[in-house]
């Protein structure tokens, strides 16, 4: 490890109504990869998205390479030698792989852009890095996995001092990562900086220097990787917090009905021939890589995408689900990964949002009945404990945690059975994400039935009565809680990849 | 490479329906195959087609430029006005009317690209705000060009030219085809051209690959533009007498032509020879169909479930690639 090539310090910012970092500090050496670790919503993205100058921090100082500087925008970062690898794909699908990689500094021959030169150096790059890509691809012809390589590849050919990679392995399958192991460890031999973060504590132990912990958009503390064990590191992310206990056996009744069954379900690429059963007061556990199909399969499942093919039993009647209207009608309920542009209207109060998917329940005549519209919010704000001023508050000025209970509430109000939660937590800080954890085991104990779609291992071993595991659109596993280990959910999540 | 594509593209598809429109008008209505009526029809054609080069640029980055046809008879008005009124040189009065359309461009694109108005919404401000503008310039009346016996009426010449023995030639097709090159060069090979289809794909990652996308939005606007202003001069050409208040809905004809030849209504996709087959199938149906029996309004619905078609394959397309 050599001398301090980067130096965050006090960093502080913003949101409205969120202080997402708290006076933050943060240094990186060169020839380290430095782990930065925190649960969901601690503030990691946040840092680098300041650090890489895609937001404006409001007080505190970067020293890079001696140097005060701030960057304006991701090109500023760039030429100055900060990349960072997103954790969400950044590509461009309709261009080829050889474009994106070179998007905004093509080599140019005139006024034309020198396409077989661009190839070439792509090929050139990707033999370094021992990655089978054809440049030429369409870049949305490839899989999830190829696509990051990609991106890795971009970013290391930007000649970067210092990478930060957001989550590199969510989407790869195991030889991938070691693949990607072996590109890190090359450029810590060239003497970068490497950030690295990443959920997964087995990664942390092997790749990493040292490691830095965040919570709740603050600084915890700085530790060397060698000396500490995973529960130094998991202590000093979860703080205060207790947590609700990992089930160790399924909360479910023997003789519990199913009320979901679904056979044979094919929709699109991304969801070949599913099947499986919920039982009532269940959660149902997705497991899986990134893109490996939960998503769609809950989509299809739901209404919001076409299927091709397959039946869906409900309380051992089979139904016909063609719209979400369909699946509303028939109890089930959607709460998606992605809040603000499925889940919620931010811009208006909580009551008109609770009562979105029920309107007609709050109707006379032809007007809405406001008084009754009110009552019902009121009793589930009180029930889910939802934090805010009252039932005209918008939910834009709600935290993610309270937003998420908007949506709870919105099916709850609609009397829905099946509860479809993707991501529950995604966005969500982590003393309101135990809240959550509550509120969907109380939900199951009263008789709800859940699925729940996460890419947390933690989460999904702490929630689930029952795992179901997909990879590449395909359902590869199912494993009781009791069990269902880390390795044995990882084996499976990535058994169909070649 | 994963798998071969089997699909044929769209461009193909629409040159096929283009070939196979020409000989049903011809072997329906024996006037359709006459020369003078080709040659009319090229004259109308000059002016879509120009414009629906440049709104193709927009439809790929995912907007639309609903200014164009007001914009391009409020371009006309002004040129003539400043011959008629002010004895201006014909060069000249064909340069402000084209600036003028740049001009407008620029208007659209900072609204769009700065400001961060949507293009649908820009674009119908500017052309109310241009088909007000001719008329308010010319004082409510119309304005004639010179004409092509008129010394200073020599830009007719740059669409047509009549032989020693006669016979008039469409020069105007060969200026759209060599255009039609440079912009579908533009489009496949220059920065400029990428960064269209970057915007038009997925423009959060176009920002964050650090690429100054307001930039480039803007004059994504400004080629509108500019094509805007070459379809004035076309129009002048054609029309003998500009009428203020006139243009609107020719967009919509341009935008269609466009979408037809295969531009991805949701951008990130297309072609300038797409683009120009397709505003060609629009025009052969525009010109074509009264010969064989339809009337205007039949016409319109004809087109209109043409562009129905042409969408959907688009929608499919991108299903099957999904």
């Amino acid at each position: 490890m050599g001398e301090v090539i980067l130096q965050m310090k006090l960093i502080d910012k913003s949101f409205p109504g969120v202080h997402a970092l708290d006076h933050v500090d943060f240094s990186l050496k060169r020839g380290e990869v430095h782990a930065l670790m925190g649960e969901n919503g601690a503030g990691k993205s946040t840092l680098m998205k300041v650090l890489t100058g895609i937001y404006t921090k409001d007080s505190g100082s970067i020293i890079f390479e001696g140097k005060e500087v701030e960057f304006h925008n991701t090109h500023h970062a760039q030429e100055a030698g900060i990349v960072i690898v997103h954790q969400e794909l950044n590509m461009i699908g309709d261009l080829t792989v050889a474009q994106n990689i070179f998007i905004g500094r093509e080599f140019k021959k005139g006024f034309m852009i020198d396409d077989r030169k661009m190839i070439e150096e792509s090929k050139k790059l990707f033999n370094e890095l021992h990655i089978d890509i054809d440049p030429r691809a369409r870049m949305s012809d490839l899989t999830v996995g190829k696509q990051q390589m990609c991106e890795i590849a971009k970013a290391i050919s930007h000649k970067a001092k210092v990478i930060i990679f957001d989550e590199p392995s969510a989407a790869l399958t195991e030889k991938e990562i070691e693949d990607l192991f072996a590109i890190i460890r090359d450029l810590r031999k060239q003497n970068l900086g490497i950030i690295y973060i990443s959920h997964r504590m087995d990664e942390i132990k092997v790749i990493t220097d040292r490691v830095t912990v965040m919570r709740d958009g603050s600084y915890v503390g700085t530790l060397i990787t060698n000396d500490c064990t995973k529960e130094d590191i998991i202590n000093m992310m979860v703080g205060r917090v207790i947590y609700e206990e990992p089930k160790t056996h399924s909360m479910v009744p023997k003789d519990a009905p199913v009320v979901l069954k679904v056979e044979h379900l094919n929709a699109g690429k991304m969801v070949q021939d599913v099947s499986f059963e919920l039982r009532k007061g269940e959660i149902l556990g997705f497991s899986g890589l990134m893109g490996a199909g939960r998503t769609e399969t809950a989509r299809a499942l739901f209404g919001a995408d076409p299927k091709q093919g397959g039946s869906i039993y409900i309380n051992g009647e089979k139904v016909t689900i063609n719209s979400p209207e369909d699946a509303v009608r028939h109890g089930i309920g959607y709460l998606s990964e992605d809040r603000k542009r499925f889940g919620i209207v931010v811009q208006k109060t909580i009551t008109e949002n609770s009562t979105l998917a029920a309107l007609e329940n709050y109707m006379a005549g032809l007007f809405i009945n406001k008084s009754a519209e009110k009552d019902v919010t009121v009793r589930y704000i009180r029930e889910l404990d939802t934090k805010t001023p009252g039932p005209e508050q918008l939910v834009v000025n709600l935290s993610g945690g309270n937003q998420q209970k908007v949506v709870i509430a919105k099916w709850l109000v609609r009397n829905c059975d099946i509860l479809i939660f993707d991501e529950p937590t995604r966005g969500i800080d982590v003393g309101a994400k135990n809240e959550i954890y509550k509120l969907m085991n109380r939900l199951a104990s009263e008789g709800k039935s859940i699925i729940m779609i996460s890419s947390e291992m933690t989460e999904i071993l702490r929630m689930s009565d029952r795992i179901i595991v997909m990879c590449e659109g395909r359902k590869t596993g199912e494993i009781a809680i009791e069990e269902a280990t880390q390795e044995a959910i990882m084996d499976k999540a990535t058994r169909d990849i070649k | 490479m994963t798998k071969k594509k089997m699909v044929i593209s769209q461009e193909v598809i629409v040159a096929i329906v283009l070939v196979a429109l020409y000989l049903i008008f011809r072997l329906i209505s024996s006037d359709f195959g006459k020369y003078t009526t080709f040659l009319s029809m090229m004259d109308i054609s000059y002016y879509y087609v120009l414009m629906a080069i440049g709104v193709a640029f927009p439809l790929i980055t995912g907007g639309v430029d609903l200014s164009i046809g007001t914009g391009m008879i409020c371009y006309a008005l002004a040129g003539g006005y400043l011959i008629r009124a002010y004895h201006c040189p014909t060069g000249l009065a064909i340069l402000i009317s084209v600036l003028f359309g740049v001009l407008i461009g620029l208007a659209n694109g900072v609204l769009i690209s700065v400001m961060g108005l949507p293009p649908f919404l820009a674009t119908l401000c500017t052309c109310m705000i241009t088909r007000g503008l001719g008329s308010v310039v010319t004082g409510s009346f119309a304005v004639p060009w010179p004409t092509a016996k008129q010394e200073n009426g020599w830009f007719h010449s740059i669409f047509k030219i009549t032989l020693e023995n006669k016979t008039k030639l469409p020069l105007g097709l060969i200026w759209i085809i060599l255009l039609m090159l440079i912009m579908q060069f533009v489009l496949a090979h220059t920065r400029f051209g990428r960064y269209t289809i970057a915007i038009g794909s997925n423009k959060e990652a176009a920002i964050l690959s650090g690429i100054n996308v307001k930039l480039y939005h803007v004059l994504v606007y400004v080629v509108s533009g500019l094509f805007a202003g070459l379809a004035a001069i076309a129009y002048a050409a054609v029309i003998k007498t500009v009428q203020p208040g006139t243009g609107a809905g020719m967009e919509l004809d341009a935008i269609g032509g466009a979408i037809v030849g295969g531009v991805s209504a949701s951008g990130g996709y297309g072609t300038i020879y797409g683009t120009v087959i397709g505003a060609y199938v629009i025009i052969f149906l525009k010109q074509g169909l009264p010969y064989i029996g339809f009337n205007a309004n039949m016409q319109q619905i004809i087109t209109g479930f043409v562009l129905i078609g042409a969408v959907t394959i688009d929608i499919i397309k991108r299903k099957v690639i999904k």
